[in-house]
Protein backbone atom coordinates (compact mmCIF):
# COMPACT_ATOMS: atom_id res chain seq x y z
CA UNK A 1 0.00 0.00 0.00
CA UNK A 2 2.17 2.67 -1.23
CA UNK A 3 0.24 5.68 -1.32
CA UNK A 4 -0.62 7.94 1.18
CA UNK A 5 -4.56 8.35 1.38
CA UNK A 6 -6.16 11.94 1.36
CA UNK A 7 -9.14 13.04 3.38
CA UNK A 8 -11.03 13.26 0.10
CA UNK A 9 -10.26 9.18 -0.52
CA UNK A 10 -11.14 7.94 3.22
CA UNK A 11 -13.87 10.34 2.65
CA UNK A 12 -15.22 8.33 0.02
CA UNK A 13 -14.68 5.12 1.48
CA UNK A 14 -17.05 6.51 3.76
CA UNK A 15 -19.49 7.13 1.25
CA UNK A 16 -19.40 3.61 0.03
CA UNK A 17 -19.16 2.04 3.11
CA UNK A 18 -20.98 3.92 5.68
CA UNK A 19 -24.50 2.38 5.41
CA UNK A 20 -23.28 -1.33 5.67
CA UNK A 21 -21.20 -0.24 8.59
CA UNK A 22 -24.77 1.81 10.19
CA UNK A 23 -26.85 -1.23 9.45
CA UNK A 24 -24.41 -3.34 10.84
CA UNK A 25 -23.82 -1.84 14.04
CA UNK A 26 -27.62 -0.75 14.13
CA UNK A 27 -28.51 -4.92 14.54
CA UNK A 28 -25.72 -4.88 17.69
CA UNK A 29 -26.84 -1.23 19.66
CA UNK A 30 -30.92 -1.57 18.11
CA UNK A 31 -30.46 2.67 18.10
CA UNK A 32 -29.61 4.50 14.85
CA UNK A 33 -27.63 7.34 17.11
CA UNK A 34 -25.42 5.70 18.54
CA UNK A 35 -25.23 3.32 15.63
CA UNK A 36 -24.27 6.45 13.83
CA UNK A 37 -22.04 7.91 16.22
CA UNK A 38 -20.13 4.30 16.66
CA UNK A 39 -19.28 4.73 12.46
CA UNK A 40 -17.67 8.12 12.47
CA UNK A 41 -15.78 7.16 15.33
CA UNK A 42 -14.41 4.51 13.64
CA UNK A 43 -13.93 6.86 10.90
CA UNK A 44 -11.73 9.21 12.53
CA UNK A 45 -9.55 6.39 13.45
CA UNK A 46 -9.36 5.65 9.80
CA UNK A 47 -8.58 9.38 9.31
CA UNK A 48 -5.67 9.37 12.21
CA UNK A 49 -4.57 5.73 11.19
CA UNK A 50 -4.97 5.03 7.39
CA UNK A 51 -2.71 8.02 6.52
CA UNK A 52 0.19 5.96 8.59
CA UNK A 53 -0.39 2.85 8.06
CA UNK A 54 -2.17 3.30 4.19
CA UNK A 55 -5.57 2.16 3.39
CA UNK A 56 -5.93 -1.61 4.72
CA UNK A 57 -6.76 -4.44 1.89
CA UNK A 58 -10.91 -4.38 3.07
CA UNK A 59 -11.80 -0.97 4.31
CA UNK A 60 -15.21 -1.75 4.93
CA UNK A 61 -13.78 -4.87 7.65
CA UNK A 62 -11.24 -2.53 9.14
CA UNK A 63 -14.25 0.41 10.04
CA UNK A 64 -16.44 -2.30 10.82
CA UNK A 65 -14.23 -4.24 13.82
CA UNK A 66 -13.07 -0.94 14.79
CA UNK A 67 -16.69 0.13 15.45
CA UNK A 68 -18.06 -3.14 17.01
CA UNK A 69 -15.35 -3.21 19.28
CA UNK A 70 -16.03 0.05 20.27
CA UNK A 71 -20.14 -1.29 20.31
CA UNK A 72 -19.01 -4.29 22.51
CA UNK A 73 -17.05 -2.03 25.02
CA UNK A 74 -20.34 0.39 24.87
CA UNK A 75 -22.80 -2.08 25.68
CA UNK A 76 -21.07 -3.96 28.49
CA UNK A 77 -21.12 -1.07 30.28
CA UNK A 78 -24.28 -0.08 29.71
CA UNK A 79 -24.71 -3.27 31.08
CA UNK A 80 -26.69 -4.55 28.20
CA UNK A 81 -24.00 -7.83 27.74
CA UNK A 82 -22.93 -10.10 30.24
CA UNK A 83 -19.03 -10.38 30.08
CA UNK A 84 -19.73 -13.90 29.62
CA UNK A 85 -21.27 -13.03 26.46
CA UNK A 86 -18.66 -10.55 25.54
CA UNK A 87 -16.19 -13.22 26.39
CA UNK A 88 -17.77 -15.82 23.34
CA UNK A 89 -18.18 -12.53 20.92
CA UNK A 90 -14.55 -11.32 21.33
CA UNK A 91 -12.76 -14.89 20.37
CA UNK A 92 -9.40 -15.27 21.42
CA UNK A 93 -7.34 -12.22 20.32
CA UNK A 94 -9.76 -9.54 21.24
CA UNK A 95 -11.41 -9.78 17.55
CA UNK A 96 -14.99 -10.34 17.87
CA UNK A 97 -15.75 -14.15 16.80
CA UNK A 98 -18.53 -13.38 14.57
CA UNK A 99 -16.90 -11.00 12.70
CA UNK A 100 -17.31 -12.78 9.24
CA UNK A 101 -20.59 -13.68 10.00
CA UNK A 102 -21.35 -9.54 11.38
CA UNK A 103 -19.58 -9.05 7.81
CA UNK A 104 -20.60 -11.36 5.07
CA UNK A 105 -24.04 -13.18 6.30
CA UNK A 106 -26.49 -10.36 6.57
CA UNK A 107 -25.18 -7.52 4.80
CA UNK A 108 -27.60 -6.94 2.95
CA UNK A 109 -30.56 -7.32 5.35
CA UNK A 110 -28.71 -4.93 7.28
CA UNK A 111 -28.96 -2.41 4.41
CA UNK A 112 -32.40 -3.28 3.76
CA UNK A 113 -32.99 -3.03 7.37
CA UNK A 114 -31.37 0.45 7.56
CA UNK A 115 -33.79 1.55 4.79
CA UNK A 116 -37.23 0.45 6.47
CA UNK A 117 -35.77 1.97 9.69
CA UNK A 118 -35.05 5.46 7.50
CA UNK A 119 -38.52 5.10 5.82
CA UNK A 120 -40.43 4.02 9.11
CA UNK A 121 -44.00 5.10 9.10
CA UNK A 122 -43.53 7.11 12.45
CA UNK A 123 -41.65 9.51 10.88
CA UNK A 124 -42.70 12.49 9.03
CA UNK A 125 -41.88 12.43 5.36
CA UNK A 126 -39.26 15.33 5.66
CA UNK A 127 -37.48 13.00 8.29
CA UNK A 128 -37.63 9.79 6.08
CA UNK A 129 -35.76 12.04 3.25
CA UNK A 130 -33.37 13.60 5.39
CA UNK A 131 -33.04 10.36 6.88
CA UNK A 132 -32.84 7.81 3.98
CA UNK A 133 -29.96 10.53 2.31
CA UNK A 134 -27.75 11.13 5.28
CA UNK A 135 -27.99 6.87 6.28
CA UNK A 136 -28.10 5.12 3.16
CA UNK A 137 -26.85 8.18 0.79
CA UNK A 138 -23.79 9.01 3.04
CA UNK A 139 -24.66 12.91 2.55
CA UNK A 140 -24.09 14.96 4.86
CA UNK A 141 -26.29 17.21 6.45
CA UNK A 142 -24.71 20.24 5.00
CA UNK A 143 -25.19 18.46 1.29
CA UNK A 144 -28.64 17.50 2.13
CA UNK A 145 -29.53 21.37 3.21
CA UNK A 146 -28.30 22.33 -0.43
CA UNK A 147 -29.65 19.92 -2.33
CA UNK A 148 -33.23 21.02 -0.87
CA UNK A 149 -32.35 24.94 -0.63
CA UNK A 150 -32.98 24.24 3.41
CA UNK A 151 -31.22 25.41 5.58
CA UNK A 152 -28.60 23.58 7.56
CA UNK A 153 -29.96 23.84 10.96
CA UNK A 154 -33.41 22.95 9.96
CA UNK A 155 -32.24 19.46 8.21
CA UNK A 156 -29.92 18.94 11.20
CA UNK A 157 -32.83 19.22 14.07
CA UNK A 158 -34.94 17.16 11.77
CA UNK A 159 -32.37 14.21 11.60
CA UNK A 160 -31.69 14.51 15.45
CA UNK A 161 -36.11 14.48 16.08
CA UNK A 162 -36.11 11.84 13.42
CA UNK A 163 -33.26 9.60 15.44
CA UNK A 164 -35.23 10.65 18.58
CA UNK A 165 -38.95 9.30 17.31
CA UNK A 166 -37.61 6.23 16.42
CA UNK A 167 -36.18 5.59 19.59
CA UNK A 168 -39.05 6.81 21.63
CA UNK A 169 -41.62 4.35 19.11
CA UNK A 170 -39.16 1.75 20.16
CA UNK A 171 -38.90 0.96 16.78
CA UNK A 172 -37.54 -2.57 15.92
CA UNK A 173 -35.21 -3.27 13.98
CA UNK A 174 -36.04 -6.36 11.74
CA UNK A 175 -36.98 -7.56 8.33
CA UNK A 176 -40.92 -8.01 8.29
CA UNK A 177 -41.79 -10.54 6.07
CA UNK A 178 -44.67 -11.00 2.80
CA UNK A 179 -47.27 -8.24 3.06
CA UNK A 180 -45.82 -6.56 5.73
CA UNK A 181 -42.60 -6.20 4.09
CA UNK A 182 -44.27 -4.51 0.91
CA UNK A 183 -46.22 -2.28 2.77
CA UNK A 184 -42.95 -0.68 4.15
CA UNK A 185 -41.04 -1.19 0.95
CA UNK A 186 -43.73 1.20 -0.37
CA UNK A 187 -42.62 3.76 2.15
CA UNK A 188 -38.85 3.14 0.86
CA UNK A 189 -40.37 3.68 -2.45
CA UNK A 190 -42.25 7.05 -1.65
CA UNK A 191 -38.82 8.59 -0.30
CA UNK A 192 -37.72 7.50 -3.03
CA UNK A 193 -39.13 8.87 -5.47
CA UNK A 194 -39.54 12.29 -3.68
CA UNK A 195 -35.76 12.46 -3.81
CA UNK A 196 -35.93 12.16 -7.39
CA UNK A 197 -38.14 14.35 -8.13
CA UNK A 198 -36.79 16.90 -6.04
CA UNK A 199 -33.95 16.71 -8.67
CA UNK A 200 -35.65 16.12 -11.70
CA UNK A 201 -38.12 19.50 -11.29
CA UNK A 202 -35.04 21.29 -9.99
CA UNK A 203 -35.15 24.55 -12.07
CA UNK A 204 -32.42 24.92 -14.67
CA UNK A 205 -28.70 26.20 -13.70
CA UNK A 206 -29.01 25.42 -10.06
CA UNK A 207 -26.50 23.72 -7.94
CA UNK A 208 -25.12 20.81 -8.74
CA UNK A 209 -26.74 19.11 -5.82
CA UNK A 210 -30.26 19.58 -7.41
CA UNK A 211 -29.66 17.55 -10.25
CA UNK A 212 -27.30 15.19 -7.79
CA UNK A 213 -30.25 13.94 -6.13
CA UNK A 214 -31.25 12.18 -9.36
CA UNK A 215 -28.55 10.48 -9.50
CA UNK A 216 -28.74 9.62 -5.84
CA UNK A 217 -32.34 8.20 -5.96
CA UNK A 218 -31.41 5.95 -8.91
CA UNK A 219 -28.75 4.32 -6.95
CA UNK A 220 -30.86 3.88 -3.79
CA UNK A 221 -33.45 2.49 -6.60
CA UNK A 222 -31.03 0.09 -8.22
CA UNK A 223 -29.91 -0.83 -4.50
CA UNK A 224 -32.71 -1.82 -3.34
CA UNK A 225 -33.81 -3.73 -6.39
CA UNK A 226 -30.98 -5.80 -5.43
CA UNK A 227 -31.97 -6.16 -1.65
CA UNK A 228 -35.87 -7.02 -2.54
CA UNK A 229 -35.81 -7.95 -5.97
CA UNK A 230 -38.98 -10.44 -5.13
CA UNK A 231 -40.70 -7.04 -4.90
CA UNK A 232 -42.84 -6.02 -8.46
CA UNK A 233 -42.81 -2.36 -7.65
CA UNK A 234 -39.73 -1.61 -6.31
CA UNK A 235 -38.57 -3.02 -10.32
CA UNK A 236 -41.18 -0.20 -11.90
CA UNK A 237 -40.27 2.35 -9.84
CA UNK A 238 -36.71 1.79 -10.98
CA UNK A 239 -37.61 1.71 -14.32
CA UNK A 240 -39.42 4.70 -14.14
CA UNK A 241 -36.67 6.38 -12.99
CA UNK A 242 -34.31 5.21 -15.46
CA UNK A 243 -36.51 5.84 -18.33
CA UNK A 244 -37.60 9.87 -16.94
CA UNK A 245 -33.85 10.24 -16.60
CA UNK A 246 -32.90 8.70 -20.11
CA UNK A 247 -34.53 12.35 -21.29
CA UNK A 248 -32.82 14.43 -19.10
CA UNK A 249 -30.25 15.63 -21.66
CA UNK A 250 -33.33 16.22 -23.82
CA UNK A 251 -35.66 18.48 -21.48
CA UNK A 252 -33.85 21.92 -21.91
CA UNK A 253 -31.88 23.57 -24.92
CA UNK A 254 -28.96 25.46 -24.61
CA UNK A 255 -30.50 28.61 -22.79
CA UNK A 256 -31.67 26.13 -20.13
CA UNK A 257 -35.09 27.02 -21.56
CA UNK A 258 -37.36 23.92 -21.23
CA UNK A 259 -38.28 22.00 -24.11
CA UNK A 260 -41.78 19.72 -24.46
CA UNK A 261 -41.96 15.96 -24.91
CA UNK A 262 -43.28 16.35 -28.41
CA UNK A 263 -40.20 18.60 -28.88
CA UNK A 264 -37.47 16.83 -27.75
CA UNK A 265 -34.86 15.82 -30.14
CA UNK A 266 -34.86 11.92 -29.57
CA UNK A 267 -31.49 11.36 -30.01
CA UNK A 268 -30.74 13.18 -27.26
CA UNK A 269 -32.46 10.46 -25.44
CA UNK A 270 -30.37 8.28 -23.21
CA UNK A 271 -30.12 4.93 -24.86
CA UNK A 272 -28.53 3.05 -21.74
CA UNK A 273 -30.80 4.49 -19.10
CA UNK A 274 -33.66 3.77 -21.87
CA UNK A 275 -32.50 -0.26 -22.18
CA UNK A 276 -31.76 -0.50 -18.11
CA UNK A 277 -35.57 0.78 -17.65
CA UNK A 278 -37.40 -1.45 -20.07
CA UNK A 279 -35.60 -4.40 -18.83
CA UNK A 280 -36.11 -3.53 -15.04
CA UNK A 281 -40.26 -2.84 -16.53
CA UNK A 282 -39.56 -6.48 -17.86
CA UNK A 283 -38.58 -7.95 -14.42
CA UNK A 284 -41.65 -6.33 -12.75
CA UNK A 285 -44.19 -7.54 -15.40
CA UNK A 286 -42.40 -11.13 -14.24
CA UNK A 287 -43.15 -10.69 -10.92
CA UNK A 288 -47.15 -9.53 -11.16
CA UNK A 289 -49.56 -9.55 -13.16
CA UNK A 290 -51.41 -6.26 -12.40
CA UNK A 291 -49.12 -4.06 -12.86
CA UNK A 292 -48.93 -1.22 -9.62
CA UNK A 293 -48.69 2.26 -9.91
CA UNK A 294 -44.89 2.34 -10.57
CA UNK A 295 -44.94 -0.16 -12.96
CA UNK A 296 -47.75 1.74 -14.75
CA UNK A 297 -46.49 4.61 -15.23
CA UNK A 298 -43.08 2.77 -16.32
CA UNK A 299 -45.02 1.42 -18.64
CA UNK A 300 -46.52 4.56 -20.10
CA UNK A 301 -42.76 5.93 -20.03
CA UNK A 302 -41.93 2.92 -22.02
CA UNK A 303 -44.23 3.94 -24.51
CA UNK A 304 -42.23 7.24 -25.12
CA UNK A 305 -39.09 5.66 -25.25
CA UNK A 306 -40.34 3.39 -27.90
CA UNK A 307 -41.67 5.77 -30.15
CA UNK A 308 -38.95 7.69 -32.77
CA UNK A 309 -41.49 10.43 -33.04
CA UNK A 310 -44.48 12.27 -31.23
CA UNK A 311 -46.92 10.59 -33.94
CA UNK A 312 -45.08 7.17 -34.02
CA UNK A 313 -46.34 6.99 -30.60
CA UNK A 314 -48.79 4.56 -29.41
CA UNK A 315 -51.19 6.46 -27.68
CA UNK A 316 -54.12 4.17 -27.67
CA UNK A 317 -51.91 1.88 -25.54
CA UNK A 318 -51.06 4.76 -23.12
CA UNK A 319 -54.52 4.92 -22.98
CA UNK A 320 -55.34 1.66 -22.14
CA UNK A 321 -52.92 1.65 -19.16
CA UNK A 322 -54.17 5.04 -18.04
CA UNK A 323 -57.23 3.00 -17.64
CA UNK A 324 -55.56 0.84 -15.19
CA UNK A 325 -53.57 3.72 -13.18
CA UNK A 326 -56.64 5.50 -12.89
CA UNK A 327 -58.23 2.32 -10.99
CA UNK A 328 -55.39 1.74 -8.87
CA UNK A 329 -54.93 5.30 -7.93
CA UNK A 330 -58.76 7.11 -8.31
CA UNK A 331 -57.26 10.37 -8.43
CA UNK A 332 -58.55 13.14 -10.58
CA UNK A 333 -55.13 14.24 -11.62
CA UNK A 334 -54.47 10.98 -13.00
CA UNK A 335 -57.92 11.31 -15.21
CA UNK A 336 -56.68 14.69 -16.37
CA UNK A 337 -53.25 13.26 -17.72
CA UNK A 338 -55.27 10.53 -18.94
CA UNK A 339 -57.61 13.41 -20.85
CA UNK A 340 -54.65 14.80 -22.57
CA UNK A 341 -53.79 11.15 -23.60
CA UNK A 342 -57.48 10.62 -24.82
CA UNK A 343 -56.70 13.53 -27.04
CA UNK A 344 -54.00 12.50 -28.56
CA UNK A 345 -54.92 8.90 -29.24
CA UNK A 346 -58.64 10.22 -30.23
CA UNK A 347 -58.76 13.51 -31.05
CA UNK A 348 -59.01 16.72 -29.05
CA UNK A 349 -63.08 16.41 -29.23
CA UNK A 350 -62.30 13.80 -26.79
CA UNK A 351 -60.32 14.77 -24.57
CA UNK A 352 -62.05 18.26 -24.08
CA UNK A 353 -65.37 16.07 -22.63
CA UNK A 354 -63.15 13.99 -20.04
CA UNK A 355 -61.90 17.38 -19.43
CA UNK A 356 -65.34 19.46 -18.84
CA UNK A 357 -66.60 16.25 -16.88
CA UNK A 358 -63.25 16.72 -14.85
CA UNK A 359 -64.17 20.46 -13.81
CA UNK A 360 -66.67 19.49 -11.80
CA UNK A 361 -64.33 17.61 -9.90
CA UNK A 362 -64.14 19.43 -6.53
CA UNK A 363 -60.18 18.28 -5.97
CA UNK A 364 -59.50 20.27 -9.59
CA UNK A 365 -61.45 23.43 -8.99
CA UNK A 366 -59.00 25.86 -9.18
CA UNK A 367 -56.18 23.52 -10.35
CA UNK A 368 -54.13 25.72 -13.13
CA UNK A 369 -53.11 22.56 -14.96
CA UNK A 370 -56.80 21.97 -16.17
CA UNK A 371 -57.14 24.63 -17.74
CA UNK A 372 -54.17 24.45 -19.80
CA UNK A 373 -54.71 21.17 -20.60
CA UNK A 374 -58.69 22.33 -22.01
CA UNK A 375 -56.52 25.60 -23.47
CA UNK A 376 -53.99 23.56 -25.26
CA UNK A 377 -57.64 21.28 -26.52
CA UNK A 378 -59.34 24.00 -27.33
CA UNK A 379 -56.59 25.62 -29.24
CA UNK A 380 -56.29 22.21 -31.31
CA UNK A 381 -60.42 22.84 -32.22
CA UNK A 382 -59.88 26.31 -33.34
CA UNK A 383 -61.63 27.48 -30.78
CA UNK A 384 -59.31 30.28 -30.00
CA UNK A 385 -61.46 32.45 -28.01
CA UNK A 386 -62.42 29.94 -25.57
CA UNK A 387 -58.61 29.12 -25.69
CA UNK A 388 -57.24 31.99 -24.81
CA UNK A 389 -59.84 32.05 -21.61
CA UNK A 390 -58.62 29.18 -20.63
CA UNK A 391 -54.81 29.61 -20.97
CA UNK A 392 -55.24 33.00 -19.25
CA UNK A 393 -57.08 31.41 -16.30
CA UNK A 394 -54.23 29.08 -15.94
CA UNK A 395 -51.49 31.84 -15.48
CA UNK A 396 -53.88 33.73 -13.68
CA UNK A 397 -54.51 30.36 -11.18
CA UNK A 398 -50.47 28.85 -10.79
CA UNK A 399 -48.26 30.38 -8.35
CA UNK A 400 -45.41 29.07 -10.79
CA UNK A 401 -43.86 32.17 -12.47
CA UNK A 402 -42.58 30.34 -15.59
CA UNK A 403 -45.62 28.25 -15.66
CA UNK A 404 -47.55 31.68 -15.78
CA UNK A 405 -45.37 33.05 -18.36
CA UNK A 406 -45.63 30.63 -20.57
CA UNK A 407 -49.73 30.12 -20.46
CA UNK A 408 -49.87 33.91 -21.21
CA UNK A 409 -47.57 32.97 -24.22
CA UNK A 410 -50.23 30.80 -25.55
CA UNK A 411 -52.86 33.41 -24.67
CA UNK A 412 -51.35 35.92 -26.62
CA UNK A 413 -50.75 33.07 -29.62
CA UNK A 414 -54.69 32.63 -29.37
CA UNK A 415 -55.85 36.01 -30.43
CA UNK A 416 -57.79 35.88 -34.37
CA UNK A 417 -55.81 34.34 -36.58
CA UNK A 418 -56.98 35.68 -39.87
CA UNK B 1 -21.23 11.61 -12.65
CA UNK B 2 -20.40 8.58 -15.24
CA UNK B 3 -17.24 7.19 -16.10
CA UNK B 4 -15.94 5.10 -18.33
CA UNK B 5 -13.57 2.55 -17.39
CA UNK B 6 -11.44 1.41 -19.26
CA UNK B 7 -9.69 -2.04 -19.22
CA UNK B 8 -6.38 -2.11 -20.99
CA UNK B 9 -5.40 -5.02 -23.69
CA UNK B 10 -3.18 -7.52 -22.38
CA UNK B 11 -0.31 -10.06 -24.02
CA UNK B 12 -3.37 -12.82 -22.95
CA UNK B 13 -6.09 -10.58 -24.24
CA UNK B 14 -4.55 -10.37 -27.70
CA UNK B 15 -3.87 -13.68 -28.16
CA UNK B 16 -7.44 -14.65 -27.38
CA UNK B 17 -6.73 -16.58 -24.07
CA UNK B 18 -10.00 -16.93 -22.53
CA UNK B 19 -10.32 -16.10 -18.72
CA UNK B 20 -9.93 -19.37 -16.20
CA UNK B 21 -13.13 -20.39 -14.25
CA UNK B 22 -11.70 -18.70 -11.06
CA UNK B 23 -10.71 -15.41 -12.88
CA UNK B 24 -14.33 -15.60 -13.99
CA UNK B 25 -15.82 -16.21 -10.67
CA UNK B 26 -13.51 -13.60 -8.74
CA UNK B 27 -14.54 -10.91 -11.45
CA UNK B 28 -18.49 -12.16 -11.48
CA UNK B 29 -18.41 -11.34 -7.99
CA UNK B 30 -16.79 -8.29 -8.35
CA UNK B 31 -19.30 -7.34 -10.90
CA UNK B 32 -21.95 -8.27 -8.62
CA UNK B 33 -20.80 -5.96 -5.57
CA UNK B 34 -21.28 -2.81 -8.61
CA UNK B 35 -24.29 -4.29 -9.54
CA UNK B 36 -25.37 -4.41 -5.58
CA UNK B 37 -23.77 -0.38 -5.07
CA UNK B 38 -26.09 0.53 -7.45
CA UNK B 39 -23.19 1.83 -9.67
CA UNK B 40 -22.54 -0.50 -12.90
CA UNK B 41 -24.90 0.32 -15.95
CA UNK B 42 -22.84 -1.36 -18.41
CA UNK B 43 -20.00 -3.23 -19.13
CA UNK B 44 -18.64 -5.69 -21.59
CA UNK B 45 -16.14 -6.93 -22.94
CA UNK B 46 -14.31 -7.10 -26.65
CA UNK B 47 -12.68 -9.39 -28.73
CA UNK B 48 -9.40 -9.15 -28.96
CA UNK B 49 -7.84 -6.30 -31.99
CA UNK B 50 -7.13 -9.11 -34.33
CA UNK B 51 -10.83 -8.69 -35.32
CA UNK B 52 -10.96 -5.50 -35.15
CA UNK B 53 -10.80 -2.85 -37.98
CA UNK B 54 -9.49 0.79 -38.05
CA UNK B 55 -10.45 3.32 -40.75
CA UNK B 56 -7.78 5.87 -41.84
CA UNK B 57 -9.13 9.39 -43.03
CA UNK B 58 -6.67 11.25 -44.90
CA UNK B 59 -8.07 14.13 -47.20
CA UNK B 60 -11.04 12.37 -49.24
CA UNK B 61 -9.25 8.51 -48.64
CA UNK B 62 -10.28 6.02 -46.41
CA UNK B 63 -8.17 3.52 -45.62
CA UNK B 64 -9.44 0.05 -43.91
CA UNK B 65 -6.80 -1.44 -42.03
CA UNK B 66 -7.18 -4.95 -40.71
CA UNK B 67 -5.87 -5.90 -36.82
CA UNK B 68 -4.16 -6.64 -35.20
CA UNK B 69 -3.06 -4.22 -33.98
CA UNK B 70 0.52 -3.09 -32.56
CA UNK B 71 0.58 -1.00 -29.29
CA UNK B 72 -1.12 -3.82 -26.80
CA UNK B 73 -1.28 -1.34 -23.94
CA UNK B 74 -2.74 1.28 -25.84
CA UNK B 75 -5.92 -1.47 -26.65
CA UNK B 76 -9.23 -1.33 -25.11
CA UNK B 77 -9.99 -5.25 -23.81
CA UNK B 78 -13.34 -4.19 -22.25
CA UNK B 79 -15.09 -1.45 -20.62
CA UNK B 80 -17.20 -0.80 -17.92
CA UNK B 81 -19.90 2.15 -17.50
CA UNK B 82 -20.54 3.51 -13.77
CA UNK B 83 -22.33 5.67 -11.96
CA UNK B 84 -20.37 7.52 -8.74
CA UNK B 85 -20.24 10.62 -7.15
CA UNK B 86 -16.87 11.54 -7.95
CA UNK B 87 -13.45 10.45 -9.56
CA UNK B 88 -12.73 9.82 -5.89
CA UNK B 89 -15.65 7.12 -6.01
CA UNK B 90 -14.32 5.65 -8.78
CA UNK B 91 -10.70 5.30 -8.41
CA UNK B 92 -11.75 3.07 -5.01
CA UNK B 93 -13.98 0.94 -6.67
CA UNK B 94 -11.36 0.12 -9.28
CA UNK B 95 -8.82 -0.10 -6.51
CA UNK B 96 -11.28 -3.60 -5.48
CA UNK B 97 -11.15 -5.14 -8.66
CA UNK B 98 -9.27 -8.30 -9.37
CA UNK B 99 -7.30 -7.56 -11.70
CA UNK B 100 -3.66 -8.96 -12.34
CA UNK B 101 0.26 -8.19 -12.02
CA UNK B 102 0.81 -5.63 -14.57
CA UNK B 103 -2.89 -5.15 -15.67
CA UNK B 104 -3.28 -1.01 -16.03
CA UNK B 105 -6.88 0.33 -16.09
CA UNK B 106 -7.97 4.02 -16.82
CA UNK B 107 -10.68 5.84 -15.88
CA UNK B 108 -12.10 8.63 -17.86
CA UNK B 109 -15.23 10.89 -17.02
CA UNK B 110 -17.98 11.24 -19.03
CA UNK B 111 -18.88 14.57 -20.77
CA UNK B 112 -21.95 15.54 -19.50
CA UNK B 113 -24.25 18.22 -19.85
CA UNK B 114 -25.33 20.73 -17.05
CA UNK B 115 -28.93 21.47 -18.46
CA UNK B 116 -30.72 19.41 -16.28
CA UNK B 117 -34.38 20.09 -15.29
CA UNK B 118 -36.92 22.51 -15.59
CA UNK B 119 -39.52 23.98 -13.34
CA UNK B 120 -41.74 24.97 -16.61
CA UNK B 121 -43.68 22.58 -17.66
CA UNK B 122 -45.97 22.66 -20.30
CA UNK B 123 -48.77 20.06 -20.99
CA UNK B 124 -47.26 17.28 -22.42
CA UNK B 125 -44.52 17.20 -19.78
CA UNK B 126 -46.53 18.46 -17.01
CA UNK B 127 -48.40 15.51 -17.55
CA UNK B 128 -46.18 12.84 -16.01
CA UNK B 129 -44.96 15.35 -13.42
CA UNK B 130 -48.44 15.91 -12.01
CA UNK B 131 -49.08 12.57 -11.91
CA UNK B 132 -45.89 11.66 -9.99
CA UNK B 133 -46.31 13.90 -7.59
CA UNK B 134 -50.13 12.90 -7.11
CA UNK B 135 -49.10 8.89 -7.13
CA UNK B 136 -46.47 9.67 -4.35
CA UNK B 137 -48.83 11.61 -2.19
CA UNK B 138 -51.94 9.05 -2.60
CA UNK B 139 -49.27 6.20 -1.97
CA UNK B 140 -48.21 8.09 0.98
CA UNK B 141 -51.67 8.02 2.38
Amino acid sequence: MGDTPTREAIATVWRIESARLIGGLVRLVQDVDTAEELAQEALLRALEAWPESGVPHNPGAWLMATAKHRALDLLRRRGMLDRKHAEIERGPQGVPADLDAVLDDAVGDDVLRLMLVACHPVLSRDARVALTLRLLGGLATAEIARAFLQPETTVAQRIVRAKRTLAEAHVPFDVPQGEALHGRIESILEVIYLVFNEGYTATAGTDWMRPALCDEALRLGRILAGLAPHDPEVHGLVALMELQASRQRARTGPTGEPITLADQNRARWDPVLIRRGLAALARADQLAAPRGPYALQAAIAACHARAATIDATDWPRIVAIYDALVEVTQSPIVELNRAVAVGMAFGPEEGLELCEKLAEEPALRNYPHLESVRGDLLYKLRRFEAARIAFERAAELTENLRERDLWLGRARNCEPQN
Amino acid sequence: MRVLVIVKASRASEAGVMPTEAQLTEMGNYNEELVKAGIMLDGQGLHASSKGKRVRFSGKQRTVIDGPFAETKELIAGYWLWQVRSMDEAIEWLKRAPFEEGDEVEVRPIMELEDFGAELTPELRAQEQRLAAEVASRKGG
